[in-house]
């Protein structure tokens, strides 16, 4: 055994919404390193404490449960990991059991059933802060007489507020060679029994916490007024939905609004240094390999991070406030008349920014079939990666007309085509429960968590791990395929003397010429069937690709000034139209398919999107195609 | 389904779905339509801290009825109107509602 598997190990354990994760954040500070448990895609969150006496301690925040019975994969990997389970993880050392001192009655029970493992425990009492404020006095002492159990309080959201747990740890987990205090194999073997909880088990925990309650004077239910009157309004069937309205709104605003000039400013830095090495470097494969294929790649993926940004600390804000699920709540009746859940919207709200992390965000939700639906749909929700392609064409088809009370009809048809996405999901999720069939009860069973002020500490490192999740799995993608795109769009050169565009001798060049009769019933010409290719990688690469058909010199966002006269000159409207039906649906994205496959454990899900997608675009594009000639043509 | 859960349906109960808003109730039993989930579902419930002798509370019913967010102990939660049907309550006459 060597000194680091000897680092004690203690994992935190309590319901969700028990203020787990800011305690955790408070432990460990950004000391954090996130990966998934072996084979499921359940998020391992492990970080490092050193104590005031310099020990150093693993801590580990386990997914929040309700029991000890799992139902969700998230509560399986708890479950398992409290009773060294888990094949490649060891058992803890010590529980922190984290309860809401505001909600002993039910996060008690959770500790009873801690309890009968015979696990090590300590009960970090959490939000003591926000229980006083509500005139809740937990005795702490009293509290781990009745219980048997070491008692700490602590306040998650508050610097220093975790200091009599850490003091708690320091002092129990001086490092000995003395093995863990508990011998596995018999508490083990004690525990399958006791886990296996029924009614009449939940039922005496509940009896007994009724009891200790009562002891410690706490058998009054004080709810937090402020927050219930909060939910008359949010929750009201009318004035709710109309805010949650509003508040959608605002954040895309502002995903649009004031991502603009972070955007603007990524794109001319990356312009720059391709302007550097071009001039450092002689024109040949390896400029035209750094330049066109690295450092467009990682352009590619870095000009969305400040979309992605914004709308993620929204989301984090909204769900560390409670709103969040308030929202679900409200669209639940409507995303159930299609067969996905309220649950479903938090991941397809993502997907509006990028459908990867909308796909890795649909693993809050419980139930298999609607997870895998959500992820499904997720691409269809219109990305950040289209609007480059929508803004070229809608600027240079749609005339910048006002129609009425400031409304232009440029947004207009931006709008529509949001609209269409999302319809196009509602309806391939309303087929899915058509071939599948529903379940006959489809339990919602959704916490609506008291309202909390968000802390921006919390928000601070919640966007730092996303960022770097993100980063990480779309970079090292993208990046690999822009180089592979870029090898098959130069080689072989143009023989010499060849007059037309380089891309056209190339492997892409021949693709797309034979793409080219596939797609020329819905209106696309060659050079769009072309561009299509690199747009496998990347949508929005495509408009740079259309650049390089149409043999422009400029890179980057310089192209989209340059073509949209050249291709409002060439393009008929009804081949413009058809392609931004066809964006609608566009099934050319390869790490949303990546990350399916690896949500999903298997290469059914991504194929079945390739297949769905493709045949909504060529039919939407063939039929907004063949409208608009038939419209001009009665004209 | 066993005889025990059957008997714990008094005649005056009536399922949390009916309930109208705001008014207190005694849940007096869990029971779930019979089906190869209902253990698992009344369990949940239970989990959750839905148990018999709890007092719950709807708060508030969405748009076209479903699904409800439900008060028990200081918990709130949102449960869809079949498993809100499972647990069968009575309602605390002369307990007046917490005022608005």
């Amino acid at each position: 055994m060597n000194a680091l598997a000897r680092e004690p190990l203690v994992a935190l354990v309590g319901n969700p919404n028990c203020g787990k994760t800011a305690l955790f954040n408070l432990l460990t500070g950004s000391r954090q390193k996130i990966a998934n448990y072996a084979g499921v895609t359940v998020e391992r969150k492990e970080g490092r404490l050193r104590t005031a006496s310099g020990h150093r301690v693993r801590v580990l925040d386990l997914p929040g449960a309700y029991s000890l019975r799992p139902r969700t994969p998230d509560e399986q990997i708890t479950c398992d990991f409290v009773l060294g389970r888990l094949p490649d993880e060891r058992r803890p050392d010590e529980v922190v059991a984290v309860v809401d001192a505001t909600n002993l009655r039910r996060h008690l029970r959770l500790v009873l059933a801690l309890r009968r493992l015979g696990q090590r425990i300590v009960v970090a009492l959490n939000m003591v802060d926000l229980a006083e404020r509500r005139g809740i006095r937990v005795d702490a002492a009293a509290l781990s007489r009745e219980l048997g159990l070491p008692v700490v309080e602590t306040v998650g959201v508050r610097a220093g507020g975790a200091a009599a747990l850490i003091a708690h740890l320091d002092a129990t987990h001086a490092p000995s060679p003395a093995p863990a205090p508990a011998d596995a194999s018999t508490a083990a073997a004690g525990a399958s029994a006791s886990v296996a909880a029924d009614l009449a088990t939940v039922a005496g925990d509940q009896h007994e916490v009724e009891r200790i309650l009562t002891r410690l004077g706490l058998e009054r239910v004080r709810s937090d007024t402020l927050s219930d009157r909060i939910d008359r309004v949010v929750l009201h069937p009318i004035a709710g939905p109309l805010i949650l309205a509003v508040t959608l709104f605002l954040i895309f605003q502002a995903v649009f609004v004031w991502a603009k000039p972070f955007m603007d400013a990524i794109t001319a830095l990356i312009a720059a240094l391709a302007g550097g090495v071009a001039r450092v470097l002689p024109a040949g494969p390896l400029e035209s390999l750094l330049v066109d294929g690295v450092l467009a790649g990682a352009g590619s993926v870095l000009v969305f991070l400040p979309q992605i940004l914004i709308l993620f600390a929204f989301i984090l804000l909204l769900e560390d406030s409670g709103y969040l699920p308030r929202a679900a709540f409200l669209l639940d009746r409507l995303m159930g008349s299609v067969g996905l859940s309220g649950r479903s919207f938090i991941p397809l709200l993502s997907s509006f920014a990028c459908a990867v992390p909308g796909i890795l965000a649909a693993r809050t939700i419980p139930n298999e079939r609607d997870r895998r639906v959500t992820i499904l749909v997720a691409p269809l929700m219109t990305c950040s990666a289209r609007l480059p392609v929508y803004t070229l064409l809608i600027g240079a088809f749609v005339p910048a007309r006002t129609l009425a009370l400031g409304i232009g009809l440029q947004g207009v048809v931006l709008f529509v085509l949001y609209f269409a996405g999302v319809t196009g999901a509602f309806l391939v999720a309303w087929v899915m429960k058509r071939l599948h069939g529903s379940a006959a009860l489809h339990p919602l069973q959704m916490e609506l968590p008291t309202y909390h002020v968000p802390s921006l500490r919390n928000l601070g490192i919640g966007l730092l791990q996303r960022v770097e999740v993100f980063v990480k799995r779309v970079g090292s993608i993208i990046l690999a395929l822009m180089v592979l795109l870029w090898f098959l769009s130069s080689f072989p050169a143009p023989p010499p003397g060849a007059t037309g565009p380089a891309i056209e001798y190339s492997i892409a060049g021949r693709i797309g010429a034979g793409l080219a009769v596939l797609f020329a019933p819905i209106g696309f010409n060659w050079q769009i069937s072309l561009a299509l290719v690199p747009g496998i990688a990347a949508r929005e690469v495509v408009v740079g690709a259309l650049g390089t058909v149409y043999s422009l010199a400029a890179t980057g966002s310089d192209v989209a000034g340059q073509i949209a006269p050249l291709i409002a000159r060439e393009w008929s409207f009804a081949t413009a139209a058809a392609l931004l039906a066809w964006y609608v649906f566009a099934p050319q994205c390869l790490s949303t398919l990546v990350t399916a496959r690896r949500e999903t454990n298997g290469w059914r899900y991504p194929l079945l999107m390739v297949a769905y997608q493709f045949t909504l675009a060529y039919v939407a594009a063939g039929v907004t195609y063949h409208l608009c000639r038939a419209w001009a043509g009665a004209a | 389904m066993s005889p025990g859960t059957d008997t714990a349906r008094p005649p005056n109960s009536l399922g949390l779905e009916e309930l109208p808003l705001d008014i207190e109730a005694q849940i007096v039993a869990l029971d779930a339509p019979p089906g190869r989930e209902a253990g698992d579902l009344t369990e949940r419930l239970a989990e959750m801290g839905f148990l018999p002798g709890e007092r719950v509370r709807l708060l508030a019913r969405a748009l076209f009825g479903e699904p409800l967010a439900v008060r028990v102990g200081s918990d709130t939660f949102a449960l869809r109107r079949a498993e809100a049907a499972c647990i069968r309550v009575v309602a605390l006459a002369g307990v007046p509602a917490a005022a608005p």
